[in-house]
């Protein structure tokens, strides 16, 4: 079914640009409009058990991860190619990203395992809360299956292929979608489960990855922080 | 020089009666709503105790407050930026809501819908985070009350450090005081330090320290970034909240609640002017016992008409200047040096003080000879041992607790003597250092403690600050999300955490 043109165009074509814009403009709403509700919803101060060993796993294997995507596939050529051919970019995204992957997916198993065998965290947990945390094993998942089967063409071309259909959605190349036609199905459903956890992450806590970025200025700021009742109108007033 | 204004607390020890009414009229006002069931902006420990949360003053668990670098430098004691980063997916110092305690109700329903029993029925207790059946209440906001538990337990106090603490368990020589605790929105806060966010910060004009909870991602550092455990998380909103010297109250020039409904009147409210470019080398002081000391020379004398100039080119309105002069926090603080912070060694020179209390003399001091020294009881024949108060207060200096205390006991032998016509009294005021007007004024602020003189609190200068036209028919307080009263609502983007019913199990 995925592979009926007009499916393939839909899903590979169109689907990633809603996504990205409720993505972008459902974050930008919810910062501006409803700042109460932006957080990360930790739930650590009910269980500490399992949260240290699980949150710090998932969450360092995971960035590995979303970095790793993020310099392999937007990286532009002339960057890459001096130091690398496509077959050994591929050899080291496979190691490093299978590695990293590995220890996310641990993490989240312990995760999942707190939230729902804990009474405390299953009884407060909004419906969100577990569904995305299926959902990202589901894709940490998906991700680890890709691995064994990039193994069976280590020649770098279906890689080359699925860079040049990431760089295409991100430069709005409308034939990126094309590029799809024949990609196996577990590539597919990476890349379609990927972009709806951009669909969906406004709406879950998943805005804190935001906040995470944000906390870089904290390393450049001073300790402490003073409010004069003119900036603090400015503030409130905002 | 940058002269700064703050309202700041002192607390007489000496007149607390432990009736938690601060407490009670705190939480009924602040904290009585989902997810800070458990949160108390002002309790009342019993002490010696561990407190709440569970030991709390032992900083080598928690890692609240400031360490001083070889270099002279202070930082965070849970770490720099980088580290405190590092720990953003799970803070390792962070309290368990067992270190305070697991919040309940009772099943009370069931008192009114119980069918015909053998036996009465009876409210089994709910925990208000699962809504289930407690099997036991293992901890309470107040568990220690009036030295309840064994002694082994209770002793594992932070301030018996360098106490004899033995044979303080025998009933003969046991001891006890209340000390009621808020946050003690601290000249040097390192909660504002531990943020990574920067939402919490310090209030120029009256230097109360809040959280913006607009900004705040519960990160959770200033949690344990705060020595005093003194912010809370509300694991229904994720955001973290805190004391806020009912700052509302402060703008209109009205005192907290808890100093408001305060039965015993041990609450004063009075400005102190400080020196803020002094914070930093004050706070970095190298030896811990000076810290109590360099940070009573960042408070100016309101009444130098130097410093009351500097203060108003500064900013600080004149009714402050007036007020600080008027102020009962620098009298008790400065003037008469009977007022001391609690735990100057965590380094964040905090702004709520104490007068410590007096206790009765030791039975075997009492069954002999009292000594006395000149008309005074020697101090160290009270019950609570002054080294106990020493660590609470002064980072274990004992000389400035000694002093403070025959201070407070030369007024009652100077009043005693003049009550009764036993002579005027002179020798025992020369003996501590006091004028005859200055133990008249002590008298009347720490025995009378008239309302007026407790609480000398100007008003703020909003109209300076906000349009006030702008502001006219708006909704004032609310808890984000504009103008709701009660709690946020629930969104589009997901409302909050605890969705759990009380779910009893009943016979």
């Amino acid at each position: 079914m995925l592979s009926s043109s007009y499916v393939n165009t839909f899903l590979f074509g169109i689907y990633p640009y809603i996504c990205l814009v409720v993505l972008l403009i459902g974050s930008l709403i919810r910062f501006d409009r409803e700042p109460y509700t932006w957080k990360s919803d930790s739930s650590q101060i009910l269980r500490k058990r399992q949260l240290r060993l699980g949150s710090n796993l998932f969450h360092y294997g995971v960035i590995t991860v979303i970095f790793g995507h993020f310099v392999g596939f937007l990286a532009p050529h002339w960057m890459v190619d001096w130091a690398l051919d496509a077959a050994s970019h591929q050899l080291l995204a496979m190691v490093i990203g299978g590695i990293a992957g590995v220890v996310a997916i641990i993490g989240l198993t312990i995760l999942i395992h707190r939230r729902l065998a804990d009474p405390r965290i299953r009884l407060n947990s909004r419906k969100w809360d577990i569904a995305i945390t299926l959902m990202l094993w589901l894709q940490l998942a998906l991700g680890l299956l890709t691995v064994p089967l990039s193994a069976r063409h280590m020649d770098g071309s279906m890689f080359v292929t699925l860079t040049d259909y990431v760089k295409g959605v991100v430069t709005l190349d409308g034939s990126a979608a094309a590029l799809m036609i024949g990609v196996p199905l577990t590539y597919k459903l990476h890349i379609l489960l990927g972009f709806t956890l951009f669909l969906v992450s406004p709406f879950t806590r998943m805005i804190h990855i935001w906040s995470g970025a944000g906390v870089i200025s904290y390393l450049f700021r001073p300790y402490q922080i003073v409010r004069t009742p003119k900036t603090r109108a400015r503030e409130s007033r905002s | 020089m940058k002269i700064r204004a703050q309202v700041a607390m002192v607390l007489n020890l000496d007149k607390c009666i432990g009736c938690h009414t601060c407490s009670v009229t705190c939480k009924n006002v602040w904290t009585s709503r989902q997810g800070m069931e458990y949160a108390w902006f002002n309790n009342v420990e019993t002490k010696p105790g561990v407190g709440y949360p569970k030991d709390w003053e032992n900083q080598r668990r928690w890692r609240g407050g400031w360490e001083r670098k070889k270099n002279g430098k202070i930082t965070p004691k849970q770490g720099g930026r980088l580290a405190i980063l590092a720990k953003i997916f799970a803070n390792p110092h962070l309290p368990e809501i067992d270190d305070y305690y697991e919040p309940f109700t009772f099943d009370y329903e069931h008192l009114q819908k119980a069918p015909e029993l053998q036996t009465s029925p009876v409210a089994r207790p709910l925990s208000l985070v699962t809504g289930r059946t407690m099997e036991k209440i293992e901890w309470g906001p107040n568990w220690e009350e009036i030295l309840g538990g064994e002694f082994d337990k209770r002793s594992q106090d932070y301030n018996f450090e360098a106490v004899q603490k033995d044979i303080y368990g025998q009933f003969e020589n046991t001891f006890m005081m209340y000390l009621p605790r808020l946050c003690e929105h601290c000249l040097n806060p390192s909660c504002v330090a531990s943020c990574p966010s920067g939402s919490i910060y310090k209030r120029e004009e009256d230097g109360i320290v809040l959280i913006d909870q607009d900004k705040c991602r519960g990160w959770r550092m200033c949690v344990s970034g705060c020595p005093y455990k003194k912010i809370y998380y509300n694991w229904t909103t994720g955001k973290a909240e805190k004391c806020i010297f009912c700052y509302p109250r402060i703008e209109a020039g009205q005192p907290t609640v808890c100093s408001e409904t305060c039965v015993g009147r041990i609450r004063y409210l009075g400005v102190l002017l400080y020196d803020a470019d002094g914070i930093a080398q004050a706070a970095a002081t190298e030896s811990e016992q000076d810290l109590y000391e360099e940070q009573l020379k960042l408070f100016l004398d309101p009444n130098d008409p130097e410093i009351a100039a500097r203060a108003s080119a500064d900013g600080v309105p004149d009714a402050w200047i007036e007020a600080a002069r008027r102020s009962p926090a620098y009298k008790m603080a400065v003037d008469w040096k009977i007022a001391f912070p609690l735990h100057p060694e965590y380094r964040t020179l905090p702004m709520v003080w104490y007068v410590p209390p007096l206790s009765p003399i030791q039975s075997h001091a009492n069954a002999g000879a009292i000594e006395a020294v000149g008309d005074i009881p020697d101090v160290r024949s009270l019950r609570i041992p002054v080294r106990y108060l020493a660590n609470l207060l002064t980072a274990g200096a004992e000389a400035p607790i000694v002093s403070a205390l025959e201070r407070m006991l030369a007024m009652r032998v100077y009043f005693r003597q003049r009550q009764l016509g036993e002579g005027g009294g002179d020798a025992v005021l020369a003996q501590v250092g006091l004028s005859v007007s200055q133990v008249e004024e002590m008298h009347r602020y720490l025995s009378i403690a008239n309302y007026e003189d407790r609480f000398v609190i100007p008003t703020s200068h909003r109209e300076q600050a906000e349009d006030a036209y702008g502001l006219r028919g708006s909704c004032g307080f609310s808890f984000g999300n504009g103008c709701d009263s009660g709690a946020p609502h629930s969104t589009l983007f997901g409302g909050q955490m605890g969705r759990r019913k009380l779910t009893p199990v009943r016979p």
